[in-house]
């Protein structure tokens, strides 16, 4: 239970074509990742998965069966919203026993259900306060409890812990692993952050103005990226871009390099440049380094380098770590 | 040095707020001191502040007069019965314009407002005849539908002000949850818009109950609230100001007690929208 298949899906907003037609397949019990720039169409994706938006051609599958035009109260999805969406009205318990509710279950069901996410998501203290007396990861807890509760196919995130700070994120992230390796159902996940997106997907879905750029796992798109966007997008710092006549040399139109594929050495490398700005976080060290004719270079040293402002040294990189494209920015394999 | 300052301010501007406030409270104060004088001292001079006979005689002789629980009782029905209606019209058109809005909401609303800019004697003759050919002349039923017209705009900009402050998520989270369109009004919806439909309700029905415009002209004897109790008292060929007071104390007593239980309320639909 829990695939999604989108045929040809496309949205429009009167005349502003916000999602061409798109294709997308999403196998039962992945954790697929909706990553992009803001403004690239990830949330209307979900919202369309969610039926929250009326799709304007294309389908919608939900295992196997069309659910285009099915309500989004009768598609069996359950979603986390970034703002919370908690009810405030209610306390936590009944927020967390609202879908079951209108599910209909009995009493006793719903109370068992409601001690049972509480105790998973250790809100078992805070189920009788209303969630304007809550912190903002509790409040996040909540809504994902009211989510489980329900049992569904399959979890829809909309950008749920940009609104954390962001020590809260880093354990909320690997809660929510957690509870997807426990569930084993199907959790869809929109960011911003290619961090998020690298640390908890199987797949990730790189979108650009509506365009799905690149579909892959997180190492796959590290590796092999499709074209000079998701290069530039996934890892950080991000990707070294290079044109011109060294690129030539090279037999494309640009060439990239990841700053911690580059080595440093005080002198025969491939590049020479001067060191600037050198920031020293104690596991890594990010050299900004000028090369005459190249422009400015991120350089990721491992551990603590000993180079100042204004030293003369050396880059490398090894010719199987250069990515290379060709001038409409794919990737020339 | 700074806190005297602040100290000084905060002197000026609380006795600032207590001048004006008794200033716009004065007519209503003086009609209640006027309502226990006799006619003789109502319109001594100089005017008698505390230091006259007070008696309650007004407030038999009016009563003797008139039977001040028929209007009474007719305010009541006109200025409930065209907020009921009017809130079961403005609620769902409120809610359609907050949350599923058009290309034209916007103007809607201002064509809404613009009728309220118009002055009512302008639409007098035409409102009085359709109201004479169908025999809702002097009917509280007549009274009704002209006061729901008369405040329908500004019901519909209270709710849909604060149907805007409700975030559109909570609700679509409610239709992820499982709830129908019925189930997301009854328990998402309207838990949240109460007090803001409380205080449209206070505020409409003090609206209504002061109308005087459309209850004077509108009714004679049978439907004739308040306010046309009030009038009676003011006859040209006589000055009763004293029985005159007693009238319009008894007329607005209601909707003061009414508007002290409820000023909380009242301040939060009016400034609502305006403070965040």
């Amino acid at each position: 239970m829990g695939s999604i298949t989108l045929k040809q899906v496309s949205k429009s907003f009167g005349s502003v074509e916000v999602i061409p037609p798109l294709d997308l397949e999403i196998d039962e019990g992945e954790f697929v990742v909706f990553v992009g720039p803001s403004g690239c169409g990830k949330s209307t994706l979900l919202r369309l998965i969610a039926g929250l938006e009326d799709v304007t051609t294309g389908t919608v599958e939900i295992d196997g069966q069309d659910a285009t035009t099915i309500r989004p109260a009768k598609r069996g999805l359950a979603m986390v919203f970034q703002t919370y969406a908690l009810y405030p009205h209610m306390s936590v318990r009944k927020n967390i026993a609202f879908p079951l509710k209108m599910a209909k279950l009995d009493e006793a069901e719903i109370a068992r259900k409601v001690e049972g996410a509480a105790k998973v998501l250790n809100l078992d203290d805070y189920l009788d306060r209303r969630p304007g007396q809550l912190s903002g990861g509790q409040r996040q807890r909540v809504a994902i409890g009211r989510a489980i509760v329900r049992e569904p196919k399959a979890f829809l995130f909309d950008e749920p812990l940009s609104n954390l700070d962001a020590a809260l994120r880093v354990n909320m992230r690997l809660e929510i692993l957690e509870l997807h390796k426990s569930l084993e159902t199907t959790m869809i996940y929109v960011t911003h952050d290619q961090v998020e997106a690298m640390t908890m997907a199987d797949k990730i879905v790189v979108l650009r103005d509506g365009f799905i750029e690149q579909v892959g796992s997180p190492l796959e798109l590290y590796r092999t990226p499709a074209n000079l966007f998701v290069a530039g997008f996934i890892g950080s710092p991000k990707m070294n871009f290079i044109e011109g006549p060294e690129a030539r040399r090279h037999g494309a139109h640009t060439i990239g390099v990841r700053p911690e594929h580059m080595e440093i050495s005080q002198e025969d490398g491939l590049w020479q440049g001067t060191v600037g700005v050198a920031e020293h976080l104690g596991s890594d060290t990010f050299l900004h380094v000028t090369v005459a004719g190249i422009g400015n270079l991120t350089v990721r040293a491992p551990g603590e380098v000993g180079v100042r402002y204004g030293d003369e040294i050396s880059v490398t990189a090894p010719k199987e770590k250069i990515h290379r494209f060709d001038k409409d920015g794919k990737a020339i394999q | 040095m700074a806190r005297a300052v602040t100290n000084r301010r905060k002197a000026i501007t609380t006795a600032a707020a207590w001048g004006v406030g008794l200033l716009i409270f004065f007519p209503i104060l003086w009609t209640i001191l006027t309502s226990f004088k006799t006619e003789a001292d109502a319109i001594a001079s100089p005017p008698l502040f505390l230091g006259f006979d007070w008696t309650l005689e007004n407030y038999g002789e009016v009563q003797e007069r008139s039977n001040y629980f028929r209007h009474f009782w007719n305010s009541v029905v006109i200025s409930f019965g065209s907020t009921f209606l009017g809130l079961l019209i403005a609620i769902p058109s409120a809610w359609s314009m907050a949350f599923v809005p058009g290309k034209q909401t916007k103007n809607v609303l201002m064509w809404m407002l613009s009728t309220k800019m118009l002055p009512p004697v302008g639409v007098l003759i035409p409102i009085y005849l359709i109201f004479r050919d169908t025999g809702l002349l002097d009917t509280r039923f007549g009274l009704v539908i002209v006061l729901t017209l008369v405040n329908l705009p500004i019901i519909i900009w209270m709710l849909f002000t604060y149907f805007k402050e409700i975030p559109g998520e909570i609700l679509e989270a409610a239709r992820m949850d499982g709830a129908a369109l019925w189930a997301e009004i009854v328990h998402v919806l309207t838990p949240m818009a109460v007090p803001g439909i409380a205080s449209t309700l206070l505020l409409n029905v003090i609206l209504a109950w002061n109308e005087a415009f459309w209850t004077l002209n509108l009714t004679a004897a049978e439907a004739a609230p308040l306010t046309a109790f009030i009038a009676s008292y003011s006859s040209p060929e006589g000055l009763f100001y004293a029985k005159l007071s007693a009238a319009s104390t008894m007329a607005i007593a209601p909707i003061l007690i009414m508007g002290w239980f409820s000023q909380k309320q009242l301040v939060r639909g009016l400034t609502f929208g305006a403070v965040k």
